[in-house]
This record gives structure tokens, sequence and C-alpha cells, in this order.
């Protein structure tokens, strides 16, 4: 079970919570458990979503694992000049 | 990534790495031979061009193209109806076709409506001269806080504000509006002893590049079309020009030119579409080359902003709470603009009570693009013009409250996550030792520091790697050199594979080469092609072992590698002579063929990245000319795989800055009209305007790159807006609060100073 923060706008998604609680092994099944609870969270996952695992933020890998107690953070994908 | 590939740090002792060799292009561009977007022909082409609106905002009632299309010599004219919809409710790929082309409103001056292919330049103006556009026009709105107004012309009735709750029930221009933070702002506020708050405004400037957009495209009529084209990002310009046009990925073939800068602006597609569907209507190849009034009227700008910053202190410098509301412009389409700006405000400190609000702004301005670290210099102006102040008047050393306040590792970013290692600490330190801080200083001069911050990110990249017959080696990867990445793969490809720096020649492949590359964006050029190109030398190491072990009939392995040969290892093997990459090429063709080594990966821990400037600058009490003396940049760059193009990045990123924060601005008349759409009257800083900037590279290394590199390309245009605001604000007493600090705004400031 790893604890997820949310950024502001997934928190309009999945019912205003702040931090929730997920047991997923890697990004690609935690986004996939959030899809599957949260129907508001497909849109912004198709406008893209950044996961930040120990202050490190990860765009596209997916198969990142989640290491148990890590500070894992949900953020807007970011854009770059 | 790439089964098997560990992009962990290791230390090593260098070979290649870390030194100045001459650059592989540095020739082709000094003498003219390079190929930029313009220098491109093929058989039978024509030429495009673009009729642009006159208006802000107007309705488009009816284009009458009659006239065109019958005068001699014209090929094809199109409109928005010649690119249909395919967007199939992909509101951003939409926003991109709007762009690119009208579709019944044109929100900003320049925007397109028509455009033409003609045998040769002079028909093509004829041709625009004769299309009759009927207009509507709409009131208008340039500005950001009166875009926000309810009164305000509404650019789109569909846009309702996200981020709110409950959804609004009326349309409005502000597009989104984002939070972060962490912590109780009102009970830091509270605590503090000492509570400064300020607004700021910053002008829209553009990235500035010296060669216009330009591109040759060419359909033909079963389907199969190439694009050659300036860009930062080949792959992903095919995508979307696909995805527009209807076209398969795989059957447009882009090749990306030398590109004479981007700095962002080259990330997103403007007139390619338009070439490429004027070559499919008129089936012969068509060149379209950007105006610079076009480049200033319809690519490229940065937002113009609005911020209110309010910072909360305890006597000694601690902070006990910070706030911002930033407001930038979009121009007619949604961006993600304001959110960076919200999320970088603060992150160079470590604060327990921190909120930001950022605001989308849809204004009568041409589309907001990306500008190096997009957003974040512009709110480090307005939270480091605050640092200052509040250090004034505490009667303390601003660079001591900065490092103070520093955020290090453990740190909770004011955007949300916690700070593995990080870099802000060593550059302020090293500020604070470097001999710039502590030099006199004159009459009428004053010195400021500001600090900085950016994200940094890496993304998908494929890289191939080839041996010679000879034992040469070509690297062929698919990100775009901007700024000096073929040298520096390169060197990373001579190192890894133990040989000269001269026996590998990189080039930039086209999108039939090599799987998708992402941009050149994000600060991620170097770091991640870098991560490709060790994982493709590996490769290739590998089959080289195994190809030395058929030629010595040993067990691969007994063969390692060392100092680019293949030796045999073991007591009965040792007296084997080491095989070099030449000699294991020249065998190839016995020993099982050509040999490559490979790499398909996403790179990913790119580490966020921190820097700190120190600006003097003397302000001429009479006239308010500002002039630089002096500059330093103080940068972590993890490794500097190539030290003069980190020099060169980190020089031209306070460069660029220096020219936002002194000069350029985009000047809209009332009748909502860029009035300033050339370099005559949009004033960059050239090389007499300036003193040599100095530079202080640190290399902290990245725990996940293999050479522990970190992007370079973005964090230094941060500072410069707030280190330079800084120094004027000390050289002549004077908060200044609007960017540029132009001549006339200095001199207002100086005379409200003085009660005039």
């Amino acid at each position: 079970m790893v604890e997820i923060t949310l950024w502001g706008a997934l928190r309009d998604a999945t019912g205003g919570a702040e931090k929730i609680d997920v047991d997923a092994k890697d990004i690609r099944d935690l986004f996939r458990q959030l899809a599957d609870r949260y129907p508001g969270f497909t849109p912004l996952a198709d406008r893209g979503i950044a996961v930040s695992i120990d202050g490190v933020i990860y765009r596209d890998t997916w198969s990142r694992e989640l290491p148990p107690g890590a500070e894992i953070f949900l953020l807007p994908r970011l854009a770059g000049g | 990534m790439t089964m098997g590939f560990d992009p962990t740090y290791t230390a090593r002792t260098f070979t290649s790495v870390g030194t100045r060799p001459v650059r592989p292009d540095g020739v082709d561009k000094v003498t003219g031979r390079a190929r930029y977007g313009a220098d491109y022909n093929l058989a039978g082409q024509l030429v495009g061009a673009i009729l642009r609106s006159p208006h802000a905002h107007a309705r488009i009632r009816n284009i009458d193209t009659t006239k065109a299309e019958m005068l001699p010599g014209v090929k094809a004219v199109i409109t928005a109806a010649d690119l249909p919809d395919l967007t199939n409710g992909n509101a951003g790929l939409f926003d991109m076709l709007d762009n690119c082309m009208a579709r019944g409103k044109v929100f900003y001056d320049g925007h397109a409506v028509a455009a033409v292919a003609a045998v040769d330049a002079q028909t093509a103006r004829e041709a625009l001269a004769l299309i009759v556009v009927d207009y509507e026009i709409l009131p208008h709105v340039t500005d950001v806080d009166a875009a926000m107004q309810p009164s305000a012309p509404l650019l789109h009735a569909t846009v309702f504000t996200s981020g709110v709750d409950p959804k609004p029930a009326t349309p409005s221009n502000i597009a989104n509006r984002s939070q972060y933070g962490h912590g109780d702002v009102d009970a830091g506020f509270a605590a503090a002893d000492l509570v400064i708050a300020r607004s700021f405004k910053t002008e829209q400037s553009h990235q500035g590049y010296i060669e216009p957009h330009a591109c040759v495209a060419n359909v033909n009529p079963d389907g199969s079309s190439e694009l050659w084209v300036c860009t930062q990002g080949h792959f992903v310009f095919r995508q979307q020009c696909a995805e527009l046009l209807g076209l398969d990925v795989s059957r447009l073939r882009v090749t990306s030119s030398e590109i004479g800068g981007g700095f962002g602006g080259k990330t997103h597609i403007w007139a390619e579409p338009v070439a490429l569907a004027l070559s499919r209507k008129a089936a012969r190849p068509v060149k379209l080359v950007m105006s610079r009034e076009a480049v200033f009227r319809a690519t490229g700008p940065t937002s113009a902003t609005s911020i209110d910053v309010k910072i909360g202190v305890k006597k000694d410098g601690t902070i006990t709470a910070a706030s911002a509301d930033l407001r930038y412009t979009c121009g007619p389409y949604v961006g993600p603009w304001a959110e960076l700006g919200a999320m970088t405000a603060f992150a160079c400190y470590a604060l327990e009570n921190v909120r930001t609000i950022g605001y989308e702004v849809l204004v009568n301005r041409p589309k907001t693009a990306a500008y190096r670290a997009p957003s974040a210099p512009m709110a480090a102006f307005a939270v480091e013009s605050v640092i200052d102040e509040i250090a004034a008047k505490l009667g303390i050393n601003a660079l001591d409250m900065r490092i103070k306040n520093a955020a290090k590792q453990g740190t909770r970013a004011s955007y949300g996550p916690v700070y593995g290692p990080i870099g802000i600490g060593p550059t302020l330190e090293a500020a604070k030792n470097h001999p710039h801080m502590s030099a006199p200083l004159g009459k009428n001069q004053g010195r400021g520091l500001a600090c900085g911050f950016w994200f940094n990110f890496g993304g998908q990249t494929c890289t191939s790697l080839n041996i010679g017959i000879d034992g040469t080696v070509n690297l062929a990867v698919g990100t775009v050199d901007v700024g000096g990445s073929r040298a520096s793969l390169s060197l990373v490809a001579a190192e890894e594979l133990g040989i000269p720096y001269g026996q590998v020649t990189a080039i930039v492949a086209d999108t039939a080469s090599l799987g998708h590359n992402d941009m050149t964006d994000g600060s991620r050029g170097t770091f991640s092609s870098s991560m490709a190109t060790i994982s493709s030398a590996r490769n290739a190491i590998a089959i080289m072992r195994a190809r030395a072990a058929k030629m010595w009939d040993i067990p691969a392995e007994n063969v390692a590698w060392e100092n680019g040969h293949a030796v045999a290892k073991g007591d009965t093997h040792g007296h084997l002579a080491p095989l070099s990459i030449k000699d294991i090429a020249a065998k190839a063709s016995t020993t099982g063929g050509p040999i490559a080594g490979h790499s398909e990966l996403v790179a990913d821990g790119a580490g966020v990245s921190f820097a700190t400037h120190i600006c003097d600058i003397e302000v001429d009490p009479e006239t308010a000319l500002s002039r630089i003396i002096r500059y330093t940049v103080i940068q972590d760059a993890g490794k500097a795989v190539h030290p003069a193009y980190v020099e060169g990045q980190l020089q031209g990123g306070a460069t660029q800055g220096i020219g936002w924060a002194l000069n350029e601005e985009y000047v809209y008349g009332a009748d909502g009209r860029l009035q300033n759409a050339g370099y005559l009257d949009y004033r960059v800083p050239v090389s007499s305007d300036l003193p040599m900037i100095d530079t202080q590279i640190l290399e902290i290394p990245n725990p996940n790159h293999p050479y522990g590199i970190r992007g370079v390309g973005e964090t230094s245009i941060v500072p410069p807006l707030a280190a330079i605001a800084n120094a004027v604000s000390n050289a002549t007493g004077t908060r200044m609060t609007h960017i540029p600090m132009s001549p006339p705004r200095i001199l207002a400031a100086l005379d409200a100073q003085k009660g005039h």
C-alpha cells in the first residue's frame, strides 16, 4: 500500500481527497486503479500526469516501481522550452 | 528503458567527457554551408505565402479567393475549408488547427486566414492581395488584467473557468485556475514580524531566434509525403501534422534542418500544416518561409503577466509564509503557463506555509509558446524582488537571507513533492564566495542577486550507433541539436567506446530512420540522448566482444572491453594481442555482418535545476539608460560534457534574460495591432551591449544518469529579470516592479520617487 498525494485539479476528480491509499506496484498499476476508481481521472491522464517518487519526477516510465514508504506525488505533465 | 540498461550514476574518471573539442557543425555554419529551413529546394517547388488578419478580434463573414485562383501562376489557394477538422474531440489538437488557419473567427493581429502557392514570390504576394476577406470586427482585449474583468470582450463563449468549484455558469477569458502549496498561510502571516506585499507586471517577449520558421513540404498524389523543417522536434511535428492532415505517420518523412535558435518557440507547429495542405492541393512541393514580421505577429511569444506576491518574515529573516497570485496571458488558447509560474515561484525556498494560485487568461495576442523554462522567469522576478526588499527593510544581507531560507534535501517543494539532493544551497554558497560579490561599485551602479529554479525533464529517446567498416563510428540521434548536442553526444560515444572524439560523427536522423523521439525541450537533449548513446554503445560493445571471441575462437565471456579494445582474459588467452574497433570492423563481414548498437528508452529522472545570478548595472540618472557592468552565472550542470557549450547555454540564457529585463516587449496599439514587429523596434541585446558574461559551473552528479549529467538549457533565463531588477533598484533607490525596465519606465519611477 502506498500513499498518493494529488495536485489540486486531480483532487476535484477524486472527490476532494488530497491523499489516497492505493495498493499499486508501479505507475501503470497506479494509473489503472485510479481510472477504475475515479471516472474523472482518465481525461486528466490523457492530458498528461507526471509522478514524483521521492522528489524525482517521472513522466513516461510507467514501469517504475512505487517503493513502500516512498513519497509519491501526482503532478501535471510539464512543458518545457 | 532498454532491457538491462541501468541509468544509475557511477563515479568514473573521464577521458573525452569534459573536454572542449572543436564543434563539428562550426565550419559549415561560419562558411554559410549549413542548411537551415529555407536552404532546401525540390524540383518544381512553389512559393507559399499566408494572408494574415489585420484585426485583433473579428468574425470572418466570407473569404472570396476567386480572383486569386484565376491569377496566372497561382497553383493553389487554401482556407480553413482545406484543413477539415480531423481532431476528433482532442481540444489541444483543435487549438493547433485553429491557430494554423482561422476557422470562423480571428483571435489576434496576424492570425492566418488563407494561403496561396504560386510559381514565384511576387505572384504569391499578388494573389494574397486579391483575396477578399469580409470581417465583422469585434471588441478586443490584450491586457491580462483587463481580460479578467467580467465586462471584457469574450474570446470564446465556450470557455468556462476550470479548476473552480462550483463550475461557473457564465463563460470567461479565465480558462483555468490552479493552486499549489501547503501549510496555513494565514497563520504564517500572523506569526510574521514583517509582511511585504507587492504587485508586478511583465510584458510579453519573443524568443527572438535569428532564423524565421521555414519549411518545404511535398505531398505526393499517392499520399507519401516529406517535410524539411526548422524545428526542435521533427518526430512530434510529424505526428501533429499527420493527425491534422489525415496522413499516416509512417508515410510522412520529416527531416530537421539546422536550427538558428528555438528556445521553445520551435516546439509548436505554425506554418507546417499549411505548407502540407498547399502541396497536397497543388500537387507540387511548396516552400513556406515566414517573414520576421510574421514571426513576431503570429508565433511564439511568452506570456505577459500580472503577479501579486506577499511574504512574511521573522526579524531574523526566516520566512513564515508566502503567497502569490499569478495571472498569465495564453493568447487565444488555454495553456499551462500560469500553472508553471505557480509551481516554480517559491521552489527555491523551504517554506512551512505557502500558497500560489495561477490564472490562465485568454487575450487577443498570438498563442503563447514555451520560452526557456517557460513561465518561471516572471514568477522569480516577483518573488526575488520581494525577498530583496525584505532583506533591505530588516537590514540583513539579501544573500544570507536566501541561504537561511534555501530549500534542501528533505524540504517539501512549494509545488508538492519533497526534494532529494538539490543544488540551490551550493549555488548560493558559491555566489557568497565569488569575487564578484565583494568587488567595489562605482557611482550610479547597483548590484543585484537572484535565484532561479526549473524542473528539467527527459522523455522518449532512440539512437543508433553504427560501426563503419573502417572502424569509425556514426551516431544517429533523434533529438534536434539546438545547443551543441552532436558534439556532446560524440564525446559520450567516444568515452563509452574508448576511442578518440574525432572517430565519431553524429547526425540528427530523419523520422523514417529511428523510433519516435520527443522534442528537444525541457533541457533534455543531451541528458536524454546521452543516456541512449551510452546504452547504444554498450550494446555495440557487447557485439564487438562476441565478434572478437569468434576471431580468437575463445568464449565471449573471456573477452573484456578496455580502452577501445577487445582484450582476451584468462591464463590461456593472455598472449592474444588486443583487437581495436578497426580490427574487429575489418573482419565483420565474416564474423556475423554489420555491427551496430541501438537503444530505445524513456529517459526519466532528469533532476531539478537551480541557478544563482549576480548582476552589476549602471543607470544614467539623466537618461535612465542602463548598462550591464558585470554579470555572473552560477549553475549546477551535474557533469559538463562539453564545458564550452555549457558556458554558452548559461551565457545565452542570461543574455536573453537581460534583453527581456531591459528592453524587449510587445507593444500593442489601441487597435490591438502589434506596433513593433521587427528587430529595429523590438531590440534584443547584441554583443556590443554586454560585458563578458562570467560563468561558474558546479558539478553535483545527477544520481539518475550514468555520467551524472543534468540538463542545462533553461534555468539560466530564470534569475536575470529578478537579478537585474534588484540591481536597478539598488542603483536608483527605487523598487522596479514592471518588466522591461526600459528608460521611460525607470525615468517614470525616478520622477515618482522625487515626487514629480
